[in-house]
């Protein structure tokens, strides 16, 4: 755990994460005194073990775990709904009520949105939910962004409206944490586009200096050169955090290593975006969920890729888009308190496990979103999500040779239809690719949805 | 044993016809298929000499056991009599009997009219439409594919909600088709009508308007096998006519039973009924068969029914607008049939008038259409019969189901013989590939590159045949084979700046619709189909 004693600019707070720090040196998973002998897994979620960690600058003590108000809880579509023409669909939000209350209940006290995130209700819902909890406007933190993607949105004026919309839908006279979202998307030239020119960046940090916005900061999508340049910023901006993407699979292979290093080496606090890879890293295919099972088999799936996140130093908070209950009682348990990873841990994870899971087929497609409305009506994650539950349950055969052939092909097919209608296919995409610049992922969107639409055509004429 | 064997041939039959309309899934059709190609009416319109010659040998034999096991109607019509025979229904309700029935003279005359009128209009122009409404087994493919086959179709989808439910993936949704009200209404009358006519009177239809019934009732004249009335043992008490739902015994007291083969449909349900066994079914000594005639005939030149009607279409490009938040879908208005010029008619049915001439809009292929191209058509030339149209699928090239299904001859089979594909290494549909029903017609003004200057070529992408290519709008652009782009002097251009626009190879393309189908452009697409009034093969 050589990061951990080399740097400790984010002191780990309180005796109970000390103590677990401890005891995980010793390599156990389940250290003795800080378990439920009932077992972990299946007692009481506890409410007072939350591990913290905090912001040099005011001394926020951020809550490890933090809250993505993004895949909210949705109330079912009505019964006679058309699959063609679905209607809005509606937030549950007595549902989300409940998820924020009991995360503030349970230590959570950092809450992440955006004015374009589900459908731009998503700041809303987080607003009233908070005010719903009963809990001081000081016992926790908002965070969320200035979204000016469209390029309407560009000015100066709107751009102050949409930060005072945030203010009005979250029933707050201040933000603890801003981000310029998704920079990285256009290079410096986008991100003086939105910010610079237009002097928006001014205002916002005219705002920080009043102390509406807390912690001014960036969300980051996009190469190594632009991530460096709006380093080299710091100085005359002063990021508070930053935003980035890091998981084991990318720590490798994608050089998710970098964005978090250069951090680092500026002492910049980082919150943690897609650790799960949207979800991926708990839907993980058969083998590798054997291969993670084997190693501790008491431990969620998802739990490994939050710890992992958590055992960096460097790290604030780590964000999690949790829908369900359960998600959040898993992640709650994952950081409660949070028990580092071990160097071995560590190793295993970012080589072997990502290996493994690199391997696999499976576009990295994590279902946030962004790609859509997609003007022509298809519904794009669902054609990936189905596409990649597919290979992971082996549904997506070779060939026609193959021994499972038969049943993979009536899975596929007729599992196509019923996750995504027909009108909303991958057939009918003409390639305009709107979609490509939303992707965070950099999914080349139109040439996957053409290399799907290409192998259900050989399942439907059977030349496979 | 007669009647057992009737009965257990009828509700073979009567089970697997009903499948065929029912069944959605192509799996249906290999197992019964051949049952649907017995049928008389459409065989004689298909000049099907092999079951023409299995229904004629066989009435020749045993007389109009084809009526009773054979034809779905007459089956209908004998289930609906056998619920007004029991008990409830009776007027006795001590007798062991329905004793429902009575003798009724023979209207041969007016059976005669009929046929004739039938036959006459089958083969004036633009009349078959009005005659098929009273032939029988299409008539009952009405009733099984506008009533039975959505109500098979709503109990399947209840099921694929369980079982999408449950992680199955042995049920599916699928989507009713559409049938016209006129249609529905049509079916719906006629199973009201034979089932009062058949709970009151048994056979009525069949004995008196029903033209292979009167067909078949003149070959059964000469059968062999018949049913008689030993007359030393008759005790002439009736109970057989009384029992007979052709009413067609005549037992008059000091006289012999006269039984009128053209009408009997051998179904043997006087055989039991009679307390003395005096009735069987057994060969007539001086009985003689003879050849029959064939009732419907083709070969008659129709008036040109193609109405030309140019309209032009209306135009609206797909607005791409700019997202601004996250999620939800993009509304998706629905596509709207294009007025062809001349309509499409199915691969294999060789072309429109063949299509006319033959098909006795038994709805078989239609309820087959697993792509709801085929729907029928409520346009009087040829009413009720499939047409083709592009707005919810398209012709999918592995699709051979209405050509294998027909009975009629309406549409021809056109999968290549198991043996050819094997040896050709080709699929049994790769034939489908080199019929051509009608062409690509381009629109410009609808079309997204052209209108909008948004790259899409949806259509290019997935023609099967490979006769639409995207090519450079601007006439100075030259695109050499392998697509890369040069200007007047020959300068290379990127490809991402150049506006590509469909090309069509009327002479490749077969008009299967897929670009149609698939053009993004709604409510009417940028590229649509015009049919051929003669299919071709290419």
């Amino acid at each position: 755990m050589k990061d951990i004693n080399r740097r400790d600019f984010l002191k780990l707070s309180g005796a109970v994460a000390a103590t677990t720090a401890i005891a995980s040196c010793g390599g156990g998973n389940n250290a003795e005194g800080d378990f439920d002998p009932s077992g972990h897994h299946t007692g009481p979620v506890p409410t007072d073990k939350m591990t913290y960690r905090t912001n040099p600058k005011q001394g926020d003590k951020v809550s490890i775990l933090g809250y993505g108000w993004m895949r909210l809880p949705m109330l079912p579509l009505p019964e006679n709904a058309d699959p063609n023409n679905p209607p809005e669909e509606q937030i549950d939000q007595e549902q989300c009520n409940r998820l924020a209350k009991y995360a503030l209940d349970h230590g959570v006290n950092y809450f992440d949105t955006s004015p374009v995130y589900t459908q731009g209700k998503s700041e809303a819902s987080l607003g009233t939910a908070l005010k719903a909890s009963g809990y001081d406007r000081s016992k926790f933190f908002i965070a969320t962004k200035l979204s000016n993607f469209s390029k309407e949105l560009q000015t100066y004026e709107k751009g102050v409206e949409m930060f005072q919309n945030s203010l009005r839908y979250l029933q707050t006279d201040y933000v603890d944490y801003l981000l310029l979202h998704a920079l990285g998307g256009g290079g410096m030239n986008g991100f003086r586009e939105r910010y610079i020119d237009n002097g928006l960046l001014d205002y916002l940090v005219e705002q920080r200096e009043k102390g509406t916005i807390r912690n001014l900061g960036f969300s980051y999508h996009g190469d190594n050169d632009t991530y460096k340049e709006l380093l080299a910023l710091n100085d005359k901006y002063h990021w508070d955090f930053v935003q980035i993407q890091m998981n084991y699979v990318d720590w490798n292979h994608s050089e998710g290593h970098f964005l978090y290093e250069e951090l680092e080496k500026l002492n910049i606090p980082a919150v943690i975006m897609e650790p799960l890879l949207g979800g991926r890293l708990a839907k993980l295919p058969d083998h590798v969920v054997a291969h993670l099972k084997q190693r501790a088999p008491e431990n969620s799936v998802a739990s490994w890729a939050f710890r992992y996140c958590g055992t960096k130093p460097g790290v604030m908070c780590v964000l999690s888009g949790m829908t369900y209950m359960e998600h959040l009682e898993d992640n709650i348990r994952s950081f409660s308190p949070l028990e580092p990873l071990t160097t071995e841990d560590v190793d295993w994870l970012e080589g072997e496990t990502a290996n493994l899971i690199v391997q696999y087929p499976t576009i990295p497609c994590n279902d946030c979103k962004y790609c859509m409305p997609c003007p022509y009506g298809l519904d794009i994650p669902a054609i990936f999500v189905h596409y990649n539950k597919c290979i992971n349950k082996g549904y997506v055969p070779e060939s026609r040779e193959a021994k499972n052939y038969k049943q993979a092909r009536q899975a596929f097919l007729v599992g196509y239809d019923r996750s995504v209608p027909k009108l909303r296919q991958a057939n009918h995409c003409v390639g305009c690719q709107m979609c490509v610049k939303h992707c965070p992922q950099n999914i080349r969107i139109p040439a996957e949805l053409r290399k799907i639409d290409q192998f259900v055509e050989k399942l439907k004429t059977n030349t496979l | 044993m007669l009647k057992t064997i009737r009965r257990l041939l009828a509700v073979i039959f009567f089970i697997g016809i009903t499948a065929l309309f029912l069944d959605f899934s192509g799996t249906v059709q290999p197992l019964f298929g051949w049952m649907a190609k017995l049928q008389f009416l459409p065989s004689v319109l298909a000049l099907s000499i092999v079951p023409i010659i299995i229904v004629v040998g066989i009435t020749l034999l045993f007389g109009r056991i084809y009526c009773s096991a054979i034809c779905p109607l007459g089956v209908y019509q004998d289930i609906v009599a056998w619920i007004g025979k029991q008990k409830p229904f009776r007027s006795n309700k001590k007798a062991k009997l329905a004793n429902k029935y009575s003798y009724s003279a023979p209207m041969t005359k007016l059976r005669l009219a009929v046929l004739i009128l039938f036959a006459a209009l089958m083969i004036i122009p633009g009349f078959n439409a009005i005659a098929i409404i009273i032939a029988p087994y299409s008539a009952y493919g009405r009733m099984a594919s506008t009533i039975l086959q959505p109500a098979y179709i709503a109990i399947n989808n209840l099921l694929a909600d369980w079982a999408a439910a449950n992680d199955s993936f042995a049920f599916y949704q699928v989507e009713p088709h559409n049938n016209p009200t006129i249609l529905i209404v049509i079916a719906a009358v006629s199973a009201i009508i034979l089932a009062i006519l058949a709970f009151r009177n048994g056979r009525t239809y069949c004995n008196t308007i029903c033209p292979v019934g009167t067909v078949l009732g003149y070959v059964a004249k000469f059968s062999y096998f018949k049913i008689q009335v030993d007359n030393d043992a008759c005790m002439h008490c009736g109970l057989c006519a009384k029992n007979c739902k052709a009413a067609c015994i005549h037992i008059e007291k000091g006289q012999p039973a006269v039984i009128d083969y053209t009408r009997c449909v051998s179904c043997g349900d006087c055989i039991p009924v009679c307390s003395k066994q005096a009735i069987k079914h057994a060969p007539l000594k001086k009985a003689a068969a003879q050849a029959t005639e064939p009732t419907a005939d083709s070969g008659i030149s129709r008036r040109n029914f193609l109405a030309i009607t140019g309209t032009a279409l209306a135009a609206t490009a797909v607005k791409a607008q700019e997202k601004v938040t996250d999620g939800g879908y993009a509304a998706i208005a629905d596509k709207e049939i294009p007025q062809r010029k001349t309509p499409i008619t199915p691969p294999g049915s060789l072309s429109a008038k063949n299509l006319q001439q033959h098909c006795t809009a038994c709805q078989l292929c239609i309820s087959n259409c697993p792509n709801g191209v085929l729907r029928p058509s409520t346009d009087l030339d040829h009413f009720m019969q499939p047409e083709v149209q592009y707005e919810k699928g398209y012709c999918r090239p592995e699709c051979t189901r209405c050509s294998d299904i027909c009975p009629a001859g309406a549409i021809r089979p056109i999968s290549l013989d198991p043996a050819t594909a094997e040896a050709d290494d080709l699929p049994s549909w790769a034939a489908k590939q080199t019929i051509q029903i009608g062409h690509a017609v381009w629109i410009s003004k609808n079309c997204l590159p052209a209108a909008e200057g948004i790259p899409c070529g949806n259509c290019a992408r997935h023609c099967p045949v490979e006769a639409i290519q995207m090519v450079p709008m601007d006439k100075d652009i030259k695109m050499d084979a392998e697509g890369r782009c040069t200007d007047q002097d020959g300068n290379p251009v990127d490809r991402n700046t150049v506006t590509f626009i469909p090309a069509v190879n009327t002479e490749k393309c077969i008009g299967c619709g897929a670009c149609e189908n698939l053009c993004p452009v709604r409510p009417f697409s940028a590229i649509y189909v015009e049919g051929h009034e003669v299919h071709r093969d290419i």
